[in-house]
């Protein structure tokens, strides 16, 4: 545990850093609505901001897991489309039938995350590209099944959507209650220190007697659930399912782009969920801001581009200074604090 | 020759060169990016059999045209690929200058050249600020490219407005589009396949170059290319650059193809990664030929033609496409490690014998080089 306790200072300065951003963000939020004449901090806008962190925080912790573990999850979009409509066909506007819709929404999400984590633990196949192909498959089989939105969701069940305790919506809470069950498997179940030891560095951990299939499959199998319950969240919203909703969201990069703007080290092992949550509490903001301003929707895209490239250039100086020049790059860089030669710097 | 000497003077030859032209060539086809030229031709004959008029000289050359665009975007990434990275913005980059071509060209035949020049530039640019963040700013390209994607392609839109606007003048569309007419057996030869032919030759040709060479080295291991004293952050970005004037080149063919539309190009990176992986280069560097990841284009197209005819239902494709990536990649991966444990354990047998003469040099042999 020696490594863990000296891994701890840089990341709560790492996500430390993350919430800086987030409050920066906000205070210039806040001075560019009231600019344009608004309360940013009015109960309907703050509702607002939070219901915009539910679907993409649904996915992104799930996206925080399988990268914490060295994989990534591109098929997510498309789960979530799945999830929509196999819940509302299952429902088929019947109150009765949500429990079965959601178990078998979630149970297939599940199978699809089983099949990815295995084809990426077992068969050495690549993250990115395992989950590129289970999202093609799943895009012909939406393409051909379904030609447009099917399903539609009682009225119980839409109120998840429609719900706020004060001006906290329903979502939100459901989505942190996640992400503090994930905290918990990630600090204090033996799999979740595992996890990291394999995202870090995955023949040191095996040297060291982890199996490291486990937690791949694992990450692989909470990150499809949880986009299968982002589906079901847009299913709530909606009414109904619709096989192009995870695309239209482009959930993917986004998830990766909230993730890593949470300080999470893109290459695995390093990170964690509370960052994940700022990253997607930066874009809500800057979400909510921009279309205050009413800025162009393509516009909104080139924002984002440039805000993450300039954010995660910050945090990757920064860990550049913390690490010995000959770790470099990420792929070397999984296993940190390395005596303080002086060596690496030339 | 070389197996006599390998034989006599024990591990003389590297493993990779022992045996016969024979023995060597089919080695080569059992690595991925051998298997990817075999994948080719049983698809070649899968098709032929169920349309025999695509077997025809002239339905082959126009095929090869029709996929060259994908084939030069492929060896485009391979580039940054093999060098251990990703580039994500290859799809805007192409849809950046098809929207380029269709508003500054116009029907201005004398604007072709200079219009065609910025679009070189421009796409040299993009690379430029794609490699420096990657290498500078120390961001995973992934993030780097996957920003100038958003940015790219909501500037196109923005300016555009969405829709399709302006058409270039046909004389510019005739390089996507024409070709040599009168050939006698080939009918007609498409522009777009002497362009891949050219750059095909010149890939194979910079990639013998030392700097083809030290591309490899840095994806397979970046510390031991700077500890050797490369700048590795110039080759980086000279491969980003390429990568991005591929896309360039892809978008200057798909005009005369497509039209100008803010649509073409979507989905381009994805494609090009999937036919530069399915070539059996590994994602992450080091491994791989830059033919393989034009063979894996064209086996990408030759199978959804396979598709067509065989009457499969256009939806399905993607199906397809996902199933076929991870079986290559799954074979691929077991077939490298192969490969590598091959490697490992080889050069321990015969000693580590210098290759040249009998004076044994007195350094510590190095059992891990290959």
């Amino acid at each position: 545990m020696n490594a863990l306790a000296r891994l701890r200072p840089t990341q709560l300065t790492s996500t430390g850093i993350v919430y800086l951003v987030l409050v920066l963000v906000l205070v210039l939020g806040a001075v560019i609505t009231a600019a344009s004449g608004r309360n940013f901090f009015s109960g309907g806008n703050i509702s607002a901001i939070l219901t915009g962190t539910s679907i993409l925080g649904f996915i992104a912790i799930g996206q925080t897991l399988v990268i914490l573990a060295g994989s990534l999850d591109l098929s997510v979009p498309y789960v979530a489309s799945l999830a929509s409509l196999l819940g509302g066909v299952t429902m088929a506007g019947q109150t009765g039938n949500i429990p079965l819709a959601v178990v078998t929404a979630l149970g297939v999400a599940a199978l699809i995350g089983l099949v990815n984590g295995l084809v990426v633990a077992y068969l050495h196949v690549h993250g990115f590209i395992a989950t590129l192909g289970m999202g093609l498959i799943l895009a012909g089989y939406l393409g051909t099944t379904y030609k447009g939105s099917a399903g539609s969701a009682p009225r119980d069940f839409r109120l998840i959507g429609a719900l706020n305790i004060g001006p906290v919506p329903l979502s939100t809470i459901i989505m942190l209650g996640c992400a503090v069950l994930v905290i918990l498997l990630l600090r204090r179940t033996r799999i979740g220190h595992h996890l990291y030891a394999v995202g870090g560095n995955k023949d040191v951990a095996r040297l060291s007697g982890v199996r490291t299939q486990p937690p791949v499959v694992l990450a692989h199998v909470l990150c499809s659930v949880l986009a299968g319950m982002a589906g079901l969240l847009l299913l709530a919203r909606l009414s109904v399912g619709s096989p192009t909703i995870g695309t239209q969201g482009g959930y993917d990069l986004m998830s990766i782009a909230a993730v890593v703007l949470g300080g999470t080290v893109l290459a695995g092992g390093k990170g964690n969920i509370l960052g994940t949550l700022g990253g997607v509490a930066i874009f809500a903001v800057m979400d909510n801001v921009m279309s205050v301003m009413q800025l162009n929707a393509f516009l909104q895209d080139v924002v984002r581009g440039l805000v993450i490239v300039i954010a995660v250039a910050v945090y990757a100086r920064r860990n550049a200074d913390l690490r010995p020049a000959r770790f470099e790059r990420s792929g070397a860089a999984r296993h940190t604090p390395a005596p303080t030669t002086a060596g690496g710097a030339a | 020759m070389t197996t006599a000497d390998a034989t006599t003077t024990r591990g003389a030859t590297l493993p990779m060169s022992e045996g016969g032209t024979a023995a060597r060539l089919g080695r080569t086809l059992r690595t991925p990016g051998g298997a990817v030229f075999v994948l080719v031709a049983v698809l070649l004959v899968g098709v032929v059999a169920a349309n025999p008029s695509f077997g025809e000289p002239g339905s082959l050359i126009r095929f090869i045209g029709r996929t060259a665009p994908i084939a030069i975007a492929a060896m485009g990434q391979y580039f940054v690929i093999v060098s251990g990275e990703f580039d994500l913005s290859m799809g805007s980059v192409v849809t950046m200058q098809v929207v380029i071509a269709g508003n500054f060209i116009g029907q201005d035949e004398s604007r072709i050249l200079p219009v065609m020049l910025l679009m070189l530039v421009l796409g040299a640019l993009v690379g430029v600020v794609n490699g420096l963040a990657t290498t500078m700013l120390k961001v995973p390209s992934f993030i780097v490219t996957l920003g100038t994607m958003l940015a790219l392609s909501g500037l196109v839109l923005y300016l555009t407005g969405g829709a399709a606007t302006g058409n270039p003048v046909d004389s510019f569309r005739q390089i996507g589009r024409g070709g040599i007419e009168g050939v006698p057996v080939l009918d007609v030869i498409p522009y777009p396949a002497i362009i891949l032919l050219v750059l095909a030759v010149a890939a194979v040709w910079l990639m013998r170059r030392p700097f083809g060479r030290t591309l490899v080295a840095v994806g397979d291991n970046p510390q031991a290319v700077h500890l050797s004293g490369s700048a590795t952050w110039w080759l980086k970005t000279r491969a980003f650059v390429l990568s991005s004037l591929a896309a360039t080149v892809a978008g200057i063919i798909l005009v005369g193809y497509a039209g100008v539309h803010p649509s073409v190009g979507q989905g381009y990176e994805f494609t090009a990664i999937t036919a530069v992986v399915v070539g059996g280069v590994v994602l992450g560097g080091g491994r791989g030929w830059v033919l393989s990841a034009a063979a894996g284009a064209f086996a990408l197209e030759l199978l959804f033609t396979l598709l067509n005819f065989v009457g499969v239902a256009s939806t399905w494709r993607d199906t397809v496409q996902g199933v076929i990536i991870i079986v290559a990649v799954a074979i691929g991966a077991r077939a490298w490690q192969g490969g590598r444990r091959r490697r490992n354990t080889e050069p321990t047998t015969p000693g580590a014998e210098p290759r040249h003469t009998g004076s044994a040099p007195t350094t510590p042999p190095d059992p891990g080089t290959t």
